[in-house]
């Protein structure tokens, strides 16, 4: 008690600020802004708060497994983490067991980077059929997302179809198309790898509304769907004919990338007999009008309008085809959630000036945003990385403004939290899950095997 | 520690060897150890012989110098003088964190980038001809005087109007 006191009117005093910060959401953009923050501030604290019980966010969920090299960032984070000045705290949802406002009372400032986690919809017909299936859901399906494991996929059919032709399209294709023996020394999921062995999938539609000019996916993701082993790319004819006149005059990234697909595409790869080969199949200038099913309401193919590119606009015409196959994913982006009952959500993202959340109670603690939640779901790690160190730098020159800093920090937030929550995961029984996950990986000869259920990581890291 | 004494031997016996399979050894080692990344660029140089100077030039314009060794990766390097320059993937060739700019005399001093650094640089805002990325960058001794400019990208991103295309 009287440590407490003491440290009360340590911290009340002008000479030694302590900010306390929150951040809500340990995925990239959390840490990056953690990183910066604690760079720049000498005396600060700073609580993690993450809805899973393990840290990492896309880092863990979202990058595919076969891109172990990309997760190399997790080792920077972990410095951050391990650092005295911050804490992570897992097992913690916003809107359920704590509110902003609460935290906003208990805090100097907050800051959300909670990601963006649902997916967008296209709104057409039979889009609730059997095996149309959200890219997210089978991203967080392979890579061992909780809410994701018990995802309903049949892989049985031949064709598979992916309406978007953006990165995480050609992961889906690639984790499909790829030999099972190469998947097998990765830390994908044992439940994935166990139905991909089964897979009777022989040939992956990427359909993009409109043409090879507008592709979203980028030349890395490409090349290597190109370079994929027994894996052959076939073109449409009439999609790529006019391209070579205009290529010169891309800019740079853009040419590379169509002078990838123009290679390939004179490669004029042909349809084989022989059965161990499988097929990547673009096709550019069509629109999903509506899934076809049978009286089982199983997909059996999808009605697709074909399009016109109008400058960088496409506009539907008259035409349809028919697209059959078997298996279907959405993969036309993602929105933020509304977390919390306070927060206003405008397009997928939370509005926000410079990451600055524009609130009225100026008498709470001011709110941020940033990372997918305050830029929309776009761009690569780079671009996470870049907005989120620009937040946190708007974020420490307001601190450096405020007086009076004495609020209580996680010690008020946890008598809150555990008053329907006992099982708070700290950055230590994080560390226990991760030893057992990899332990458990080593056994089969992957780097790690995640646990995909959350009452076993809080039983792991409990112990 | 055997890694540093083989690229020591290699860079003494002036073999090019290094760059190339630079991104299947970091993998394997990897998978030992996370501790190795950096090492070599915290020794100092033996001799003046290795010392190869170099000048950072921060997002801000300041200018940060750094008396560097032959072999030193340029990220690296810029860690250990606590430059503002990220390493996300720790030189595996697979970010963009890491991009800087090089001045026209020194970037034919450089062996040419490979596919795998231009497909990523092509992800880079504010790329520029003269873009490449720090940690593909290994000193040599003709790369004395080399100024690397880190972009202003990180910094103002979306005020500089450069706004990532949603997939």
């Amino acid at each position: 008690m009287t440590y407490k006191l003491l440290r009360r009117v340590i911290s009340s005093s002008s000479y030694t600020k302590r900010p306390q910060i929150c951040i809500v959401g340990a995925g990239p953009a959390g840490f990056y802004a953690a990183m910066h923050l604690t760079k720049k501030l000498e005396n600060v604290n700073i609580d993690i708060l993450e809805k899973l019980p393990v840290p990492f966010g896309l880092i863990r969920y979202g990058v595919a497994p076969d891109h172990p090299e990309v997760k190399n960032v997790i080792n920077q984070f972990t410095k951050v983490a391990q650092q005295p000045s911050v804490n992570f705290y897992g097992n913690i949802t916003l809107g359920k067991d704590v509110n902003l406002q609460q935290l906003r009372q208990h805090y100097d400032a907050v800051l959300l980077t909670y990601g963006a986690e649902e997916d967008k919809t296209l709104g057409i017909e039979n889009e609730d059929a059997t095996n149309v299936i959200a890219a997210r859901n089978f991203v967080g399906w392979y890579n061992g997302l909780p809410c994701d494991k018990d995802l309903k996929i049949d892989l049985s059919g031949r064709t598979a179809a992916i309406l978007g032709q953006g990165n995480v399209a050609l992961d889906v294709a690639r984790i499909l198309l790829t030999p099972i023996d190469d998947l097998k020394k990765t830390d994908i999921t044992e439940h994935a790898l166990s139905a991909l062995s089964e897979s009777k999938i022989k040939e992956v539609y990427l359909v993009g509304r409109r043409g090879p000019l507008q592709v979203a996916f980028t030349i890395k993701e490409l090349r290597e769907q190109l370079k994929l082993k027994n894996c052959r790319t076939i073109w449409n004819e009439n999609d790529l004919a006019d391209v070579h006149k205009v290529v010169s005059d891309l800019p740079r990234p853009r040419k590379r990338l169509t002078e990838l697909m123009l290679k390939s595409f004179n490669e004029k790869q042909t349809m084989s007999d022989d059965c161990n080969i499988k097929y990547f199949r673009p096709v550019f200038f069509r629109s999903p009008n509506k899934f076809l099913v049978d009286d089982k309401k199983q997909l059996t193919g999808i009605e697709l309008i074909c399009n016109q590119l109008v400058g960088e606009k496409c506009v539907p015409t008259e035409e349809k085809e028919i697209l059959n196959c078997d298996l279907a994913f959405r993969s036309i982006g993602y929105k933020s959630v509304q977390a919390d009952k306070d927060l206003i959500l405008n397009q997928g993202y939370v509005k926000n000036d410079k990451g600055i959340v524009e609130d009225a109670s100026s008498n709470l603690a001011k709110v941020y945003a940033a990372g997918w939640l305050g830029t929309g779901p776009v761009g690569v790690i780079l671009h996470t990385m870049g907005n989120a160190f620009q937040v946190a730098k708007v974020m420490h020159e307001d601190l450096n403004n405020i007086d009076d800093q004495n609020k209580g920090g996680f010690e008020e937030i946890k008598k809150i939290i555990n008053k329907s929550n006992s099982n708070i995961i700290d950055w230590n029984g994080w560390e226990k899950i991760d030893k057992y996950e990899k332990e458990q990986g080593k056994i089969v000869g992957k780097p790690r095997e995640k646990i995909c259920s959350v009452d076993k990581m809080i039983k792991i890291a409990k112990k | 520690m055997f890694q540093s004494v083989l690229r020591r031997y290699l860079i003494l016996h002036k073999l090019k060897l290094f760059k190339a399979p630079v991104s299947s050894q970091i993998r394997r080692i990897h998978v030992t150890s996370n501790l190795w990344h950096g090492e070599y660029e915290w020794q100092d140089p033996k001799s003046e012989d290795e010392v190869v100077n170099i000048t950072y030039v921060d997002k801000d314009g300041n200018r940060i110098k750094v008396r560097g060794k032959v072999g030193d990766n340029v990220m690296y390097l810029a860690h250990r003088y606590e430059i503002p320059m990220e390493g996300a993937c720790e030189a595996s060739l697979a970010c963009t964190t890491c991009h800087v700019y090089v001045p026209p005399e020194y970037f034919d001093k450089l062996p040419p980038s490979e596919e795998k650094e231009d497909d990523l640089l092509d992800m880079a805002p504010f790329l520029k001809e003269n873009s490449r990325l720090g940690c593909q960058i290994t000193l040599t001794k003709d790369m004395e005087g080399l100024e690397v400019q880190l972009p202003k990208a990180t910094r103002n991103f979306y005020v500089d109007g450069h706004k990532p295309k949603p997939h």
